[in-house]
């Protein structure tokens, strides 16, 4: 540790209190937005608006600001090791933010479905539902007049109609980009240029299409099989679950353009890409995550 | 800083920037750790305002001064605010302080982000605060906010609520971050594991209990969001979900919870009680075995906190099995800190005598903690007085105790200036007095069988209520000492020396007191 003495610690900096707004104009315009759905002539969305104006330009600025300082060269090893650790821990608390999901659906298909059915000692819910039959996915709600259940589900349809089924494309896309963006990385660690942006821009098209087909997916639940949020907790615990995955991946998907715009315009070193790494990281940690969802949500 | 050449080091060695603009931008560990402790004891004071407002109902039978729906928002509140407003950024605040001069390090490992993990906090209570004045009143639905009472009942306010609890939890996962990134990264050479100060060691396994599970209370408060205004069922059985799946989804990140309040307050008590009995701590590998060991309990025994909801016979017995080996960990400590007093030189200041309360009664606090613990006695005792008894006595006389005591212990290092010791034990025993006619009877009125979170009692209940109020208006008032006993230190306290107290070790104590604002710019070499 003998660089610790030239540990770079910012004097003084106006980006986190701006971020700290940011995040109270999220808070206020996101709770009215949410508040106001049902009035039609609420304008309360432009607070939401301002919000995510400021929040992507303390961003803008704040990433910026990390690329001048480490271009100057006034990062240490010690402190690069801090930016690999501080990612580290924010994509475990990643990992338990989807934890939560999967242990709603493991306690839902494990304990309370089969209860609701009848099944086990304490199974007094079976005398308000009589007729409700605990299948999985859960088809009939036990109160359809509320919660209308899917007239279709998503799942595995046997391996003879796997070209229809979405989700293989999707697994296809996810973990193929895995591996393009791996040859990228070790592309640009030894200095081929041209060989990283081409794997970068290949990982860039696979991702965008595996969003693509989960938005067709999506419009085809709501369009042709019934399976909304409303319809139980099959369609809550598949729209969460596949919705918060979604989600990641397009954080991924813009991470990863910009590094690789930022890779077109010359960033990154063989041994100084600490973004793309970052980047890459929580690439495949949303593709493990897919993984994991394919098998609880879709086959199983 | 001798490597770096920028316009930031310039005025890197120069002191704090002047005015307001300081506290807003700044990346200073000591200035951040400042603005959270000040933050904690304004909303320990918020909260503590909203405890008398509950005592005061609760003073005599029938409804006394509010109505049952605001008794309920100020129950509701008093518990959020406490929890994640008081006692949180207090240990927040310590780790800022402390664990960068503890280590050697020069601040904390990310700067910038330390700055926003404070901010977001004042923005979050602000708009929780401000519910209050919106139409269908702040949250009312308990601070455990169970389903359907936070889902179906919920005020319209809920999502003002929801969304505040999520950069809360923003909040600390990047404080945890911070601090486990400047724990694992930042050691000064030499200073391996085991030879880390105990606090230090206790916030590294807070931080990483907090990165684990407020994503948790997150998911859990995004499916409400869903089940309100999106029509999911995850808690409504009528679509196939069950509102018991929110009690396990929030105890298994409300456990490990109540760890994230505990745990640093034992490393302060330990530092404290080493100090003032002249001795070092008393097996400190076993202290280090027991904090890892409590942390990984914690994450299996959530449902003891709901053994009346339901649950297999099964899983009953296991909660309650892995519950009361916690247990073990704890008395280990307990041991650890008695033996260490045994045949020291002890010498009774403010910090001793809270540290001393403090393992006497977060001692009973715990018991009553195994008494809940046997699932078959808990059907008795479950949602009554005895349940606010012990996690009172864990979070006032633990938790409390131990940040008064760690804030008297380091105050003269914060401050340059001792604080007035006559002053500081007249608020020790008063607390002291006043806690225990608080919070004791609870234990009775609550094995007699007195609910609680009802803004109204049986007469039977009455004489013991009334006691419990006048010692809770006690203790409040007893606070506003404290606060004269910091201020008079700041401004008019006797000059502190360096190294403070007689048998203070470790490094926070080999800097000038008041610390400068920047230490340990060069590593100092741990041997």
């Amino acid at each position: 540790m003998s660089d610790q003495s030239s540990y770079f610690v910012p004097a003084s900096s106006r980006l986190p209190i701006w971020m700290a707004f940011g995040l109270m104009l999220f808070v206020l315009g996101a709770g009215y937005t949410i508040n106001d759905l049902d009035k039609p002539d609420s304008n309360s969305y432009w607070i939401l608006i301002a919000a995510f104006a400021v929040i992507f330009s303390v961003f803008f600025f704040w990433f910026g600001e990390v690329i001048k300082e480490n271009d100057k060269g006034m990062y240490s090893d010690q402190l690069n090791r801090s930016f690999v650790m501080g990612m580290q821990w924010f994509i475990f608390s990643e990992v338990m933010f989807f934890f939560a999901f999967f242990l709603a659906l493991g306690y839902v298909r494990i304990f309370a479905v089969p209860w609701l059915g009848g099944e086990g000692e304490k199974a007094i819910a079976n005398m308000l539902w009589p007729g409700f039959e605990a299948t999985w996915p859960v088809m009939q709600t036990p109160d359809q007049s509320l919660f209308q259940g899917p007239k279709e589900n998503m799942n595995f349809p046997g391996f003879a109609n796997v070209g229809h089924w979405l989700p293989f494309w999707n697994t296809l896309c996810l973990v193929t980009s895995s591996g393009t963006i791996t040859i990228a990385e070790h592309a640009l660690k030894k200095g081929n240029r041209n060989s990283f942006k081409f794997w970068m821009v290949m990982t860039l098209i696979l991702g965008y299409t595996f969003v693509y087909l989960q938005g067709l997916e999506y419009y085809e639940a709501y369009d042709h099989m019934g399976l909304t949020l409303g319809a139980g907790i099959y369609g809550t615990t598949f729209f969460l679950l596949t919705g918060f995955h979604g989600f990641h991946v397009c954080l991924g998907a813009i991470i990863l353009t910009i590094m690789t715009i930022r890779g077109f315009r010359g960033a990154f070193t063989k041994d100084d890409h600490f973004g793309l790494a970052a980047g890459s990281w929580y690439w495949h940690f949303v593709d493990v995550v897919w993984i994991l969802l394919v098998l609880v949500v879709y086959v199983f | 800083m001798s490597a770096v050449i920028d316009s930031h080091s310039d005025d890197h060695h120069h002191g704090p920037a002047k005015g307001i603009t300081r506290w807003l931008y700044t990346t200073n560990h000591k200035d951040i750790g400042t603005l959270y402790l000040w933050f904690s004891f304004l909303m320990l004071f918020l909260g503590g305002a909203m405890a008398m407002v509950i005592r005061a109902e609760l003073f005599e039978p029938g409804s006394q001064i509010v109505s049952p729906e605001f008794y309920n928002q100020m129950l509701t509140n008093h518990g959020l605010i406490m929890v994640f407003g008081a006692v949180m950024p207090a240990f927040v605040g310590l780790a800022n302080w402390i664990i960068p001069m503890q280590i050697g390090a020069p601040d904390m490992a990310l700067p910038r982000m330390n700055n926003l993990s404070f901010w977001i906090l004042p923005v979050a209570f602000g708009i929780l605060i401000s519910t209050f004045f919106m139409e269908g009143g702040g949250p009312n639905f308990g601070w455990t906010f169970y389903a359907p009472l936070s889902t179906t009942y919920a005020p319209p306010t809920v999502t003002f609520f929801i969304f505040a609890v999520h950069i809360m939890g923003a909040s600390s996962i990047m404080g945890s971050i911070n601090i486990i990134t400047t724990i694992l990264n930042m050691r000064a050479p030499g200073m391996t594991f085991m030879k880390m100060p105990l606090f230090t060691w206790t916030w590294l396994i807070t931080a990483y209990l907090l990165i684990a599970v407020m994503p948790v209370l997150a998911g859990a408060v995004t499916m409400m969001l869903m089940d309100i205004h999106f029509g999911t069922s995850f808690f409504n059985a009528a679509g196939g979900g069950d509102p018991v799946l929110f009690q396990h989804i929030f105890w298994f990140f409300g456990h490990p919870e109540v760890y994230i309040m505990i745990l640093p307050a034992f490393g302060i008590v330990s530092h404290i009680i080493e100090t003032f009995s002249r001795k070092p701590i008393f097996g400190y590998t076993s202290m280090v075995y027991a904090i890892a060991s409590i942390a990984i309990l914690s994450f299996i025994v959530w449902a003891h906190h709901m053994f009346t909801v339901g649950m297999p016979i099964a899983g009953e017995l296991f909660f309650m099995y892995t519950t009361m080996l916690i247990a073990i960990p704890t008395g280990v400590k307990v041991f650890n800190w008695l033996s260490t007093m045994f045949k020291g030189s002890i010498s009774f200041e403010t910090p001793m005598l809270f540290s001393i309360a403090f393992v006497a009664l977060f001692t009973i606090g715990g018991l009553s903690g195994l008494m809940l613990a046997i699932a078959p006695a808990d059907f008795q005792y479950h949602d009554t007085y005895f349940v606010v008894a012990h996690f009172h006595y864990v979070l006032v006389p633990g938790a409390i105790f131990g940040i008064i005591a760690g804030v008297y212990y380091w105050l003269p290092k914060w401050t340059g200036n001792m604080y007035d010791e006559v002053l500081g034990k007249t608020h020790f025993w008063m607390s002291f007095i006043s806690v225990n006619i608080t919070f004791f009877p609870m234990h009775f009125v609550g094995l007699a069988g007195m609910p609680r979170r009802i803004p109204d009692y049986a007469l039977q209940f009455a004489d013991f209520n009334m006691v419990i109020s006048i010692g809770a208006f006690i203790f409040g008032l007893t606070q506003l000492l404290f606060l004269f006993i910091i201020l008079k230190s700041i401004f008019a306290g006797k000059q502190a020396t360096s190294e403070v107290w007689e048998g203070a070790k470790g490094l926070e104590w080999t800097v000038a007191s008041p610390a400068p604002y920047h230490t340990f710019e060069t590593p100092p070499e741990v041997k």
